[in-house]
């Protein structure tokens, strides 16, 4: 029987799988949003309670990190930019959606067999979370491209990087703390360029949607 | 201390000309802060010769004969690029395509990703020299859509999230190495991330794990690099955006990605001891040079053109990285040099032809020689040289890569042979025509900056006919470090 | 074979039998309360039952055999499913006849029957409540059946006494995967039973109708059959998800064999219908019924959550 943490740990690595595939379902982009930001929540709280478990200080840096990126600041940019841009639910899918989550039950089989043996090499106790964490990679990869609203895209994006933060935390108890620092950077870096893209974007074609963008081919 | 000024100019300039980058003086400003980092880059340099490899900064940043050459090759291309980009972005003004705003953001922006690239390349640190690269594809990102086009807004777009999508890959690649790395160095005192430390232990790493982190971190680094088929972003992000950003994006940022490439390919062969890692290598590199050879035949726009150029010498580059051994090194090490010089003056040379003609298409654009002599020179001399014709440098490698491949790997020599052959068809019979062909346009005014296209083909004549002795023992040197001697 | 297990099959029978009506009159009185209204009586649903049986059948030219049988075949595949399910105690001798997948099968034979019937007879209501109920079912029972299955993992075994009698011995704790599948076992049971949000049981619109549609046609005894066949499902459904995820209650194999442990778990059993009846009625009350092409989302949601539960159950071992 395994220890309280430890139980809930694996009931907060269950719900981020849930999380990533309700992504895949929702249409309305902030709806899409807010299931970023609950994401990031349960990530602070799984960073948290692994800090209290093992008692590693960097990881409560971490954990203040992601709760100021992630589940504060970059959400309210998103708001922000949906406000101002006007765009709030997603045009059709690519695939329908019960195909779509299908697709996405044959990518989590896929992700926990990849991860096997790499979850059998590792000594932390959250071992099992790599097969989670790369299933999310792998789901956000999907919702990317059944898109066709740039923000909707970018949303997909940042539950990818969720999705290996959560993954170097079940490998590893979390990367080097400047690594952190400079992914965190990084990441929001790229998404004060984004605002600004967008706006050229939406100032240059009238709407957000991608098809727009789609051109340039070779013989241009 | 020489690498401290090294890396705080750049980015010291850049938040200067984040300022002031939309005065008169602005690109003045530029070419003195690319030219104090270049000096720099030189002081590095005699240092190493020197001293030998040294570490900083508490071992966070390790320079080695492998990347003190590209430093002072970034170093130099980023002066070279100030110089020429500053009467080409005045015309460009005076066109009216930019706006001044604009360009205290172009200036900066070019000052950051010099940063960047630098600190990638001299990093010890796996997750430093990730972030640099993120870095330094952000800083890009909105140069590529400078003119606001709606083509340039494509190709920006795509620029940012397949890059990014990318280089998540490659975040999961590092992260897996951290997790092999771990185990054998422990997590204390942030060694377990530093190239060096993990060179010293390579043979005690995990295999399986990474084996896994291999193929990430290629596919999260080969994106950046152009490498088919994630080669998508490329002809678009080189082509729309200003000449100098191209030329930067097509001469630098493509050898930093294969340098991170090739440093974690150290590892992964040390750990793995088979080939797996020199044959995905290889493999990618064939799939990038015949790609790129075929799609040469379909471009009408001239920047498309050389940029799938790009892309085949990348592929070229890393097949022979592939190889393996110091004589494929060494060739792979050359190429990137000269490639790099000879692509950044064809650049320079397609942005004046450009201006004058004012169209990048393959059509519009005739009888160089006619309209601007120099400009014309610059063009045919930059093809040939990009061709493969001797005397120049890009000859001798290419000769090199061969006679390997034909030693080493000998079914894949005619493929290259054939692949070479077909791009040198395409590129010499769309450049001939712009070069020599009929025009009735007058000759016009602009006096084109052209020495910096005379210095870099000048080089890479040099380097054609005779590489300095102490180029060549530095290349050897550092082609001994990659094949692990 | 103890007598006390003979006494306490009988039991679970009649108590289906008699309490299911009651359910039904419960989740209507549940519904009133919270939406502001008064609602008929609790003991409504029997005095309709009764008077459907003292009236004459009446029944259409074309309608065949099959019509006239339907409502007995379903009826009693309803109590062949209440003798199965654990509802009061795990020891019944009837359940090695069957497991938990032969009740799906039972579930699925109901519905066969209740679908050709109604296309029997040839209406266009019938047909049409016929292709929308078999569209729902064909949808559901995967969704189920996975739901079994991971109860099954966690117990090795798919005969749901034993699976009941496994998951009361456990110790308490947080398993995401049950979280899941209770889930998913919610969402087949609002479908299965023809509740809002995937058809609402008061309405005869033909927009909207799927379960009502194919007993237009019914009168008399076999309209009460029906009906009570109706109440049969949803307490058998109730039953199930007792078995599944609150077995607690209920009489183990482990325990002594004693009359009145088996008399003290009938009043508990009806507190855990009551509770899960308010439930059911705060559910519907508080949901928009979905439009019927999305319907099959909904239900593609119950699979993918019973999956996923079985998938976290498998890499996780919670």
């Amino acid at each position: 029987m395994m220890s309280l943490d430890l139980q809930i740990l694996n009931l907060l690595a269950a719900l981020f799988l849930l999380l990533a595939f309700a992504m895949l379902s929702q249409r309305r982009v902030v709806g899409l949003v807010d299931l970023l930001a609950m994401q990031g929540a349960l990530l602070c709280a799984a960073t948290l309670l692994l800090a209290w478990r093992t008692g590693e200080t960097h990881l409560y840096v971490s954990a203040l990190l992601t709760l100021t990126l992630k589940v504060a600041f970059l959400p309210w940019l998103l708001h922000r930019l949906i406000r101002r841009l006007g765009v709030y639910w997603d045009s059709e899918t690519l695939i329908n959606i019960p195909s779509t989550m299908l697709l996405g039950l044959l990518i989590v089989i896929f992700s926990f067999g990849l991860a096997q043996p790499i979850a059998a090499l590792a000594s932390t106790a959250t071992r099992n979370g790599i097969g989670i964490a790369v299933a999310v990679v792998l789901l956000s990869f999907l919702t990317m491209i059944t898109r066709r609203k740039a923000m909707s895209q970018v949303v997909g994006f940042l539950s990818m990087e969720n999705g290996l933060f959560f993954g170097a935390m079940s490998a590893t108890y979390g990367m080097p703390m400047i690594v952190e620092l400079g992914v965190a950077l990084d990441v929001l870096v790229a998404m004060l360029v984004l605002g600004v893209f967008f706006f050229q974007i939406r100032e240059q074609f009238d709407s957000l949607d991608l098809h727009h963008l789609e051109s340039l081919r070779e013989d241009k | 201390m020489e690498l401290l000024a090294l890396l705080a100019i750049p980015l010291g300039g850049a938040v200067c000309l984040a300022l002031v980058g939309a005065r008169r003086w602005a690109p003045e400003a530029n070419v003195v802060l690319s030219l104090a980092t270049f000096l720099a880059a030189c002081a590095l340099t005699a240092r190493v010769i020197d001293v030998g490899s040294l570490t900083a900064a508490h071992e966070q940043f390790f320079i080695d004969p492998f990347n003190v050459f590209l430093v002072t090759l970034t170093a130099f291309v980023a002066l070279t690029t100030s110089l020429f980009s500053r009467p080409y972005m005045r015309i460009e003004r005076e066109h009216g395509r930019v706006q001044p705003q604009q360009l205290r953001l172009y200036h900066s922006m070019y000052q950051l990703f010099i940063a960047a690239m630098l600190t990638a390349l001299t990093s010890n640190n796996m997750g430093i020299m990730w972030v640099a690269m993120e870095a330094a594809t952000l800083s890009t990102v909105l140069l590529v859509t400078l003119y606001r086009t709606p083509a340039s807004l494509e190709a920006g777009w795509k620029y940012f999230i397949l890059c990014s999508v990318g280089i998540a890959q490659a975040l999961f690649g590092t992260v897996l190495l951290y997790f092999a790395a771990e185990k054998v160095l422990g997590a204390e005192g942030l060694t377990a991330l530093l190239w060096t430390h993990l060179n010293a232990v390579k043979g005690e790493l995990e295999p399986a794990v990474l084996g896994l982190a291999f193929v990430f971190l290629l596919i999260g680094y080969g994106t950046k690099a152009g490498l088919a088929p994630l080669h998508n972003w490329l002809p678009d992000a080189h082509a729309e955006g200003p000449t100098p950003i191209s030329a930067v994006l097509s001469g630098l940022l493509l050898n930093v990605a294969i340098y991170a490439v090739v440093r974690c390919k150290v590892l992964v062969e040390g750990s793995l001891q088979s080939d797996l890692p020199a044959k995905m290598l290889m493999g990618f590199g064939l799939l990038s040079v015949v790609l790129a050879a075929l799609f040469l035949w379909r471009q009408r726009d001239v920047k498309r053109l050389f940029a799938y150029s790009s892309i085949e010498h990348m592929g070229i580059i890393t097949f022979a990285f592939g190889m393996g051994g110091v004589v494929a090194n060494f060739a792979a090490l050359l190429h990137m040099t000269v490639h790099s010089l000879t692509k950044s003056a064809i650049f320079f040379a397609v942005g004046h032809a450009a201006q004058k003609t004012g169209s990048q298409l393959i059509d519009e654009i005739r009888g160089l020689i006619t309209l601007s002599p120099t400009v014309g020179w610059g063009l045919m001399l930059g093809s040939l040289a990009i061709l493969g014709m001797p005397p120049f440098g890009v000859f001798a490698s290419e000769f090199l890569v061969l006679t390997t491949a034909m030693r080493q790997e000998p079914w894949a020599t005619p493929v290259l042979l054939v692949a070479l052959g077909v791009a040198f068809a395409a590129i010499f019979g769309r450049v001939q025509p712009m070069v020599f062909g009929e025009t009735n346009a007058r000759r016009l005014p602009h006096p084109p900056a052209l020495l910096p296209v005379f210095v870099h083909l000048g080089l890479v004549l040099l380097l054609g006919v005779f590489i300095p002795p102490y180029l060549a023992d530095w290349y050897n040197r550092a082609a001994g470090l990659i094949a692990g001697q | 074979m103890s007598p006390l297990s003979w006494l306490t099959q009988i039991l679970e029978v009649i108590a289906a039998l008699a309490v299911a009506p009651l359910l039904m009159g419960w989740v209507a009185q549940c519904r009133a309360w919270l939406q502001n209204r008064s609602a008929p009586s609790l003991l409504q649903p029997y005095r309709t039952i009764r008077k459907l049986f003292h009236k004459d059948a009446v029944l259409a030219e074309q309608a065949s055999a099959l019509f006239r049988f339907a409502p007995y075949i379903v009826f009693g595949a309803m109590v062949c499913m209440t003798a199965i399910i654990p509802s009061m105690g795990t020891r019944l001798p009837l359940s090695d006849a069957a497991d938990a997948i032969a009740l799906v099968g039972l579930l699925a034979t109901a519905r066969m029957f209740m679908a050709l019937a109604a296309m029997d007879v040839g209406t266009a209501f019938g047909s049409l409540g016929a292709r929308r109920e078999m569209m729902v079912g064909f949808l559901a029972e995967p969704a189920l059946l996975m739901v079994i299955f991971v109860a099954a993992l966690i117990s090795s075994s798919t005969a749901l006494p034993a699976i009941a009698d496994n998951l009361a011995t456990q110790t308490l704790g947080l398993y995401p995967s049950l979280a899941f599948t209770a889930v998913a076992f919610l969402l087949v049971l609002l479908a299965e039973n023809a509740r809002i949000p995937v058809d609402n049981p008061a309405t005869h619109l033909e927009l909207t109708m799927i379960h009502e549609a194919m007993l237009l046609e019914y009168s008399a005894r076999h309209l009460a059959l029906m009906e009570w066949a109706a109440a049969l499902k949803l307490f058998n459904y109730a039953c199930i998800g007792f078995a599944l995820f609150v077995p607690w209650g209920v009489v183990t194999t482990g325990t002594a064999e004693n009359p009145l442990v088996l008399l003290a778990a009938l009043p508990i059993l009806v507190l855990k219908l009551a509770i899960a009846g308010a439930g059911l009625a705060l559910v519907e009350t508080v949901s928009a019924k979905l439009r019927v092409f999305r319907a099959p989302e909904f239900l593609a949601a119950a699979f993918m959550l019973a999956v996923l539960g079985l998938l976290v159950h498998l890499l996780l071992g919670a």
